[in-house]
């Protein structure tokens, strides 16, 4: 048995602004990859994995441990960083991220990273494969939880929608779909003029669609800590059936000029983008790519 | 026109093993895509409830969630019609069990040509060719009730993903009750020495009569069944098709990237023979009735009867040009 260690919100949140250093680091060192999605989700997955996560970093196959699916297996640098300051692996292997026989992947490869509990890439499928997870553990007889990300634009797959009706009719109630509802796509739908991108759901379109399809829904602010860490955990002792948290965040959060632009879903910063994010990343030192 | 004797269908067959292999281990879940009152799952759902779980007319999803049983320990049996498994649902085979390599089982029902009146958007013969062509993935198809239950069995033993091809009519027996089927084996079910016929799953059947009625006329086939498409026995492909020097391939599925294709891809590198591919046309299928189907499509005993004396008299008549 691993020695529990408890971490405060601030320390969560210290890890996720590291996070955002390494996420960038990787990505200018790769050359390409994606940004915004990830750094919308930092914070979350800091407290999943520094709060939230019943985990043995030391024992990534632990077979009781709680399941983490990326189905928006796009953001995978950004649980790639994650699983590094936890522990998984050493954070310098994250400079390795989309090069030739690297355990990192472009999207998650559960057959090679340690830490990573289902593959994922082609969007809705992770959330299937974690809805497996969730009834075979049932079955089984294990009390883990299994918690799933999806982004807004992802929730466009119908296979999502597949799953949220087999999930009720389940009552599966130990999964908790995570929502990264950053109002962005890749390239999305055309607002006002040809550079105005507006969300793939209105105010409270994903939460009623969630809840018209027999989850319990719950909303949070996805950049904040203490309230990311009460609604996982309400969302986890909820026992009526599944829980859908709708998290609102902001793509590209941390860094001015990403955020809310969906240029930076995926884009690489030139030598002044990054060195005007590490120091607005509070990176003094101005990172290592 | 010899004629064999019909057993049971593949798909009542598999509903009846999977039962019984059921009570004998826990850890086998049967995910059914709504199909259970024709594939047979309704069987294992009356004995074994708390392990059957109804998934809807939702394939990407119940393909998604059955890799994620896997992951847990469980050994999920996927069950729906084949084109829903194959076709509607590639990418979640593809994505979470053939790339993972997940030890999900996948039972292709109403597969090939003779799915019950229909039509071209239900009858799947280009299973073969689109599962085969997925790494990691091995491809079975029996040929009739006794291989099928031998078959289940080796499947469930063996750790990864399996697509199992099912057919829905009432099928000839060509084996022995004492039949032991062995995953990545050949068959040889007549021996002969005139020309070589691989066939696969039900057209083995038709294969054999085929065979016996060409030996009257003098045509001496050698037949081998190859139940285990992928991996392919090529030690046994090759011995067999230097066995005679001739081969026709047979099957109830395109011509297009099947048993031929993967025969031909074999015997190109290692032992390269003269080949006729024998099977349905690049062409979709369409309703009716399975022996005006089967007759029309070309691969009835009879019609294969004629592309096995066919590609004999071509090869006879170009060898004699040549010598």
């Amino acid at each position: 048995m691993s020695q529990t260690t408890t971490y405060s919100p601030e320390e969560m949140a210290e890890y996720a602004r590291q996070a955002r250093v390494r996420i960038l680091e990787a990505v200018k060192h790769a050359g390409g990859g994606h940004v915004g999605g990830p750094y919308s989700a930092s914070d979350m997955l800091a407290a999943l994995y520094f709060g939230i996560m019943n985990i043995r970093p030391e024992e990534p196959d632990w077979p009781d441990r709680d399941r983490f699916v990326l189905s928006k297996g796009h953001s995978s640098i950004a649980l790639y960083a994650m699983l590094a300051l936890r522990g998984y692996f050493p954070v310098d292997e994250l400079l390795t991220f989309d090069s030739i026989s690297s355990r990192l992947q472009g999207h998650p490869d559960m057959t090679i990273t340690p830490g990573v509990d289902m593959s994922s890439g082609s969007l809705g499928l992770g959330f299937a494969g974690a809805l497996g997870i969730a009834l075979g553990a049932r079955t089984e007889g294990r009390y883990f939880t299994t918690y799933v990300m999806l982004g807004d634009g992802e929730c466009n797959e119908g296979v999502v929608w597949e799953g949220a009706h087999v999930a009720s009719r389940y009552g599966l109630e130990n999964i908790v779909a995570i929502v990264d509802h950053n109002k962005l796509q890749q390239f999305g739908w055309t607002g006002e003029d040809l550079d105005d991108r507006i969300t793939p759901y209105s105010e409270g379109q994903l939460a009623d669609r969630w809840r018209a399809f027999g989850w319990e829904v719950m909303e949070m602010d996805g950049h904040d800590i203490p309230q990311i860490l009460i609604t996982l955990r309400a969302a986890k002792e909820f026992d009526g059936g599944p829980t859908a948290v709708i998290a609102h965040t902001v793509k590209g959060k941390g860094v001015s000029y990403m955020e809310g632009n969906y240029k930076w879903h995926s884009r690489v910063p030139n030598d002044e983008e990054f060195a005007q994010a590490m120091e607005e990343l509070g990176e003094t030192e101005g990172g290592v790519a | 026109m010899t004629t064999l004797v019909n057993g049971k269908s593949l798909r009542l067959a598999f509903g009846e093993t999977i039962s019984d292999l059921g009570a004998q281990n826990d850890r086998i879940v049967v995910l059914d895509g709504d199909t259970g009152s024709s594939t047979y799952t309704s069987l294992f759902e009356s004995a074994h409830p708390e392990r059957f779980f109804q998934m809807g007319i939702t394939e990407q999803n119940m393909l998604g969630m059955a890799a994620g049983m896997a992951t847990v320990g469980l050994i999920p049996i996927v069950s729906t019609f084949s084109c829903f498994i194959v076709s509607r649902a590639h990418d979640s085979i593809r994505v979470l069990i053939a790339q993972p390599n997940a030890n999900v089982k996948m039972m292709g029902g109403y597969a090939g040509l003779l799915a019950g009146m229909t039509g071209k958007t239900h009858l799947m013969f280009d299973d073969i060719s689109i599962m085969r062509a997925m790494a990691n993935m091995t491809v079975v198809a029996p040929v009739d009730e006794i291989e099928t239950r031998s078959a289940l069995k080796a499947i469930i033993e063996y750790e990864g993903p399996v697509y199992l091809r099912l057919s829905r009519p009432d099928t000839a027996i060509v084996f022995d009750d004492d039949y032991e089927f062995v995953l990545g084996k050949a068959v040889t079910v007549r021996e002969g020495t005139d020309v070589t016929v691989f066939s696969t799953g039900t057209q083995t059947a038709r294969a054999l009569e085929a065979a016996e009625t060409l030996a009257p006329e003098g045509i001496d086939v050698h037949l081998a069944h190859i139940p285990t498409v992928k991996p392919l026995d090529v030690d046994a492909v090759v011995a067999a098709a230097k066995k005679t020097g001739l081969v026709v391939t047979s099957e109830e599925h395109t011509v297009v990237g099947g048993l031929g294709g993967a025969i031909a891809e074999a015997l190109a590198v290692s032992a390269p023979t003269p080949m006729t591919l024998h099977g349905i046309q690049d062409v979709f299928g369409e309703s009716g009735p399975d022996g005006p189907l089967l007759d029309k499509y070309g691969i009835s005993s009879e019609k294969t009867a004629d592309a096995i004396r066919g590609a004999v008299k071509n090869y006879k008549s170009s060898s004699l040009q040549q010598s």
